[in-house]
């Protein structure tokens, strides 16, 4: 059986808010310890954070870890990594696992270079069943999944993806609050944070719509927009995209879906000529029932789609434009 | 300024994959390859850093023979200069075994500011760039939306949040900077630049010439390994629908209806 004796999951709250990867991330943890017959341990960073501390200290752990530290009330990579990289070194935990943030992309890099660890970003699974622990995790935007082995013994740092561990089968329990030792000497700040700043200020509230159509970077260009504007006004739909698109500025910034735009849910989405990469997936997932139109068969989005049309969508949406008047009688 | 630039070939996500024989990646051959989207627009952002302070650019590329075309392009769109780290000991690299060979590139050349993208869209590890960074004990910015250049040896970076939030904040240079796509409109190499480029210098180094051993760098030198790859589950709990346009249209505003209720 896989091994893994020491076991440790970072979490990342805001102004004493845990962050709901960060408890997927602890469930991946416990699931680890249960699997390889480890040990888990919340680590938990900030400055002044002892009741989220107590919070964390609710769940089935060997033990919660808090560096605490008034350069850590804000995140640094600086801050992060001086506070961590020690402590790694001087207690060698097997796995560090965190949650897969853009704060933990960040800074996570960095902490693996400076503790001379391994970097395993953006798990979605990981099976224990065989001689090693081998990980999965997306490849090529989505398209392909990758199962991957850890080369040697030092530390390894994992992120793992937002909803591959469920943060409802954390089990809970009770567990002691010790401070992580810290050299207060590298907790020091690399740059100076300057303030924080709405992206397109939001005008376009998406999260209230009933049925999206999204489009991807197939649609081809702004100038191909008219048959998605047909269809969402038969089927008094808002339009939505895929980061592409918005790059491209083929639509505003406010109508972009996924882990840098707006999390949706409506009853009826169509995503046309969206491949489905994770960034994109984690905005739209909660919809009830998912329509994808691909020419791509293989695009990740059929596998999480309620129905699939392999084709063309500058043929298919002016049908279903179509199909769908002519049900509405209009 | 003097900005390099790392950049990354990868393959056309848009081209139909497979499998190769071995399952441990995709099959390469007469697969279309590309300038990672990220790092192309870390090429166009730096120009225009590199442009705006009378400085130029040197971009770097770890990979196969292929890698010069996408150099080459580099050289066309404005960068003055190529370096390719090129060895087959340098293949299958982690981004740490990556990033330990760029920064060993780097060190050779004096440079004020390194430009990445944030993330390749093959592998996506996400970190080479802060490798990079850790390496040379420089500042880094992921994620980055915005650079501008401060008197005195700063700059200010804009970086992507989470739902839909940029965090503004001050580094001191150099740094490394991996900047997010969508950050600016990357220009296509005109004429003139491409004729041009056929005359700039493209330089190859191997791991001896960065003083590393090739243990250190690709395969051997890396944490991870890939041991296969499949393509997920396909269709799983999708009804696929067929047909010409039509007849599948109208069945699935049927089922919409019908069978799942949502209209």
């Amino acid at each position: 059986m896989a091994s893994a004796r020491k076991i440790w999951i970072v979490l990342q709250q805001r102004e004493g808010k845990i962050s709901r990867m960060s408890w997927e991330a602890l469930a991946a943890g416990q699931k680890l310890a249960a699997a390889t017959g480890g040990s888990a341990e919340a680590v938990l960073l900030g400055s002044g954070v002892d009741e989220s501390a107590r919070e964390v200290a609710g769940y089935d752990l060997a033990a919660v870890r808090v560096a605490d530290h008034e350069n850590l009330a804000e995140y640094t990579p600086g801050g992060y990594v001086g506070a961590l990289a020690p402590a790694i070194r001087s207690e060698s935990p097997d796995l560090v696992l965190f949650p897969h943030t853009y704060q933990t992309v960040d800074y996570f890099a960095r902490l693996a270079q400076e503790t001379e660890a391994g970097l395993l970003p953006e798990v979605t699974g990981f099976d224990a069943d065989g001689e090693e622990l081998l990980w999965t995790r997306p490849i090529l935007g989505g398209k392909l999944v990758s199962k991957v082995r850890i080369r040697g013994d030092e530390p390894v740092l994992v992120s793992v993806q937002s909803g591959s561990f469920s943060a409802d089968e954390l089990s809970t329990g009770q567990a002691d609050v010790s401070a992580l030792e810290l050299d207060a000497e590298r907790v020091v700040p690399d740059r100076e944070i300057l303030g924080v700043e709405e992206v397109g200020g939001e005008q376009v509230d998406l999260t209230k719509a009933d049925v999206i159509v999204a489009v991807g970077r197939g649609i081809g260009g702004p100038e191909k927009m008219g048959p998605v504007e047909e269809l969402a006004r038969v089927l008094g739909a808002d339009i939505a995209a895929s980061r592409p698109v918005i790059d491209n500025e083929w639509l505003p910034r406010d109508r972009q879906i996924g882990s840098s735009g707006q999390t949706v849910a409506p009853k009826l989405y169509i995503a046309a000529a969206i491949s489905g990469a994770i960034q994109h997936v984690v905005g739209m997932k909660g919809s009830r029932v998912v329509v994808a139109i691909n020419k791509d068969p293989n695009a990740p989005i059929f596998n999480l789609a309620d129905y699939g049309i392999v084709g063309d969508v500058h043929e298919v949406l002016p049908a279903l434009t179509a199909a769908v008047r002519e049900v509405k009688g209009t | 300024m003097r900005v390099a630039v790392c950049l990354k070939q990868v393959p056309d996500t848009e081209a139909r994959l497979r499998v190769d024989k071995e399952g441990r990646w995709i099959e390469e051959e007469d697969l279309p390859f590309k300038i990672n989207e990220s790092d192309e627009y870390a090429l166009e952002e730096a120009l225009r850093i590199a442009e705006a302070s009378d400085g130029e650019v040197v971009v770097l590329s770890l990979g196969p023979a292929r890698v010069q075309e996408a150099l080459r392009k580099s050289l066309a769109m404005g960068a003055a200069r190529a370096i390719h780290l090129d060895d087959p000991a340098f293949a299958g690299g982690d981004a740490l075994a990556t990033g330990r060979a760029l920064a060993a590139a780097l060190t050779r050349e004096e440079v004020d500011l390194v430009i990445t993208g944030s993330q390749s869209d093959d592998v996506g590890y996400g970190g080479t760039g802060s490798v990079v960074a850790g390496h040379l004990g420089w500042p880094h910015v992921w994620l980055v939306m915005g650079v501008e250049i401060e008197e005195g040896g700063t700059a200010k970076v804009t970086r992507e949040m989470e739902s839909g939030k940029n965090e503004i904040v001050r580094v001191n240079l150099p740094a490394v900077i991996e900047v997010q796509a969508g950050i600016n409109h990357p220009r296509y190499a005109s004429l003139k630049g491409i004729m041009k480029a056929k005359r700039k210098p493209l330089d190859t180094v191997g791991p001896a010439d960065l003083g590393l051993d090739s243990g250190q760098v690709g395969a051997e030198g890396s944490r991870l390994e890939i041991v296969s790859v499949s393509f997920p589950e396909s269709g799983e709990g999708a009804q696929l629908l067929e047909g010409a346009p039509d007849e599948v249209a109208r069945l699935l505003v049927e089922k919409l209806t019908k069978e799942a209720r949502v209209l």
